[in-house]
């Protein structure tokens, strides 16, 4: 039983630190600002509760498992609503942008 | 680096990054304060700043050389001064001598506190933290008078409730996520502020994350509904508050026959006065921190919203 849970709490931080990995090589080789935002948005949750869930199986002491749990869950709420937050902020600035070169074409295009 | 913004943020990474070296050299109360203040609320705060006055840096018509050549000598001069010090952890530094092993030994007959770190600074150095506070009080009074909001006219309700619906569909998911966090956040600055006795936490702590709970709020709610929830004159009474408890608790020794925040002459069992005494203290240091964090955000960023309050409401 004991060398059970220690293979599936090394199991699980092993996934985790590798899903960390692969978020941070995505956000160094992908191309445009949205694809480096997905990969980070989407490893980032899943390798945090792996790591947390590996860490609750790992230590047997109750309290700091309801801590890691309390812990787990506010992870759970925040890291996505970040990701949301960030990409609905450069979504209204690329908008912006846009915006402004087109009322800059058009006032280019009516003085000349 | 010209832009102001990055700078704010990598100035925030550092200080995680400092917190987290604290945690590595087990100084877990100083790495929560560092984490909570230096990378949280002092980026907040540098942040509202920055929207205030613009992102770019003015370009600078001095020289740059002569303050290098200043900061080269000075910083020479510390380097040449630590050489002076004991090795980092050598057992023969006048530190270990005799105050540390004072503090590890006997705070715990003394004083009762679990958390030595809470002993030291609440009880044995009373007098430095209450300093602290006015510092804290005082740069809260300084804000206040540099940049005090003049409330003009009284907002009516239609117009919040009309800026609130504009606000709605544009950061729905951003506000019902932060209305369910809220009251955990507020909850864990309450856990942290009497917890402080047992596991890392205190006062600071406390204070600084009660603040980012309202901050969360003012910046998705807007201004002026954060000013129906919270009274800007109270909140200010309440600065004074917990500077005035924080004082009150040592004259209060120093009546009962005691030295200035010798708290055992609180109570009729020394290490029960000694409780009361660091209850009352953290609870002061508490009030005066979230409260002067408020203040100087809310006259930030109402300066800021001020002159363009007309333009959003046509939104």
């Amino acid at each position: 039983m004991d060398a059970f849970i220690h293979i599936s709490s090394s199991l699980f931080l092993l996934i985790g630190s590798f899903l960390c990995l692969s978020g941070g090589i995505g956000i160094l080789r992908f191309p445009d600002f949205y694809t480096r935002m997905h990969a980070v948005g989407v490893t980032e949750t899943l390798a945090t509760a792996m790591i947390l869930i590996g860490l609750i199986l790992y230590n047997p002491d109750f309290l700091v498992d309801v801590k890691l749990v309390i812990i787990l869950l506010m992870t759970l709420f925040i890291s996505p609503t970040a990701g949301h937050a960030l990409a609905n902020a450069a979504m209204l600035n690329d908008k912006m942008q846009k915006d402004d070169n087109k009322q800059n074409s058009e006032v280019k295009s009516s003085t000349s | 680096m010209k832009d102001l913004l990055a700078v704010a943020m990598l100035l925030s990474i550092y200080g995680l990054l400092s917190a987290s070296f604290f945690v590595a050299m087990d100084a877990v109360d100083v790495a929560f304060t560092e984490a909570s203040v230096g990378a949280g609320i002092s980026t907040l705060l540098m942040l509202v700043a920055i929207s205030m006055t613009g992102r770019a840096e003015h370009p600078s018509r001095h020289k740059p050389l002569l303050a290098l050549a200043v900061v080269i000598v000075t910083g020479s001069l510390l380097i040449y001064g630590t050489l002076d010090m004991p090795y980092f952890g050598s057992a023969e530094a006048p530190i270990h001598q005799h105050i540390a092993p004072r503090y590890i030994n006997d705070s715990m007959q003394e004083i009762g506190v679990p958390n030595i770190v809470t002993s030291v600074l609440a009880s044995y150095r009373a007098f430095d933290t209450f300093g602290e506070v006015v510092v804290i009080f005082t740069a809260g009074m300084g804000v206040l008078a540099l940049l005090s909001v003049v409330r003009r006219s009284p907002v009516d309700i239609a117009k919040i409730v009309l800026f609130n619906d504009a606000m709605h569909e544009r950061h729905l998911i951003l506000r019902i996520v932060t209305k369910i966090m809220i009251p955990f956040i507020l909850l864990f600055a309450f856990y942290v502020q009497f917890h402080g006795d047992f596991g890392p936490g205190g006062g600071f702590q406390a204070g600084v994350i009660f603040a980012s709970a309202i901050f969360v709020y003012t910046m998705l709610f807007g201004m002026n509904t954060a000013r129906r929830v919270i009274n800007q004159s109270f909140i200010q009474v309440l600065a004074a508050i917990g500077v005035l408890l924080y004082g009150c608790v040592g004259v209060v020794s120093l009546f009962n026959g005691k030295k200035f925040f010798d708290y055992s002459a609180l109570a009729i069992d020394p290490v029960a006065g000694q409780h009361l005494g660091i209850l009352f203290i953290e609870l002061g240091v508490g009030l005066t921190v979230a409260s002067v964090m408020v203040i100087i955000f809310f006259n930030f960023a109402g300066r800021n919203e001020t002159p363009r309050n007309s333009d959003k409401q046509d939104l």
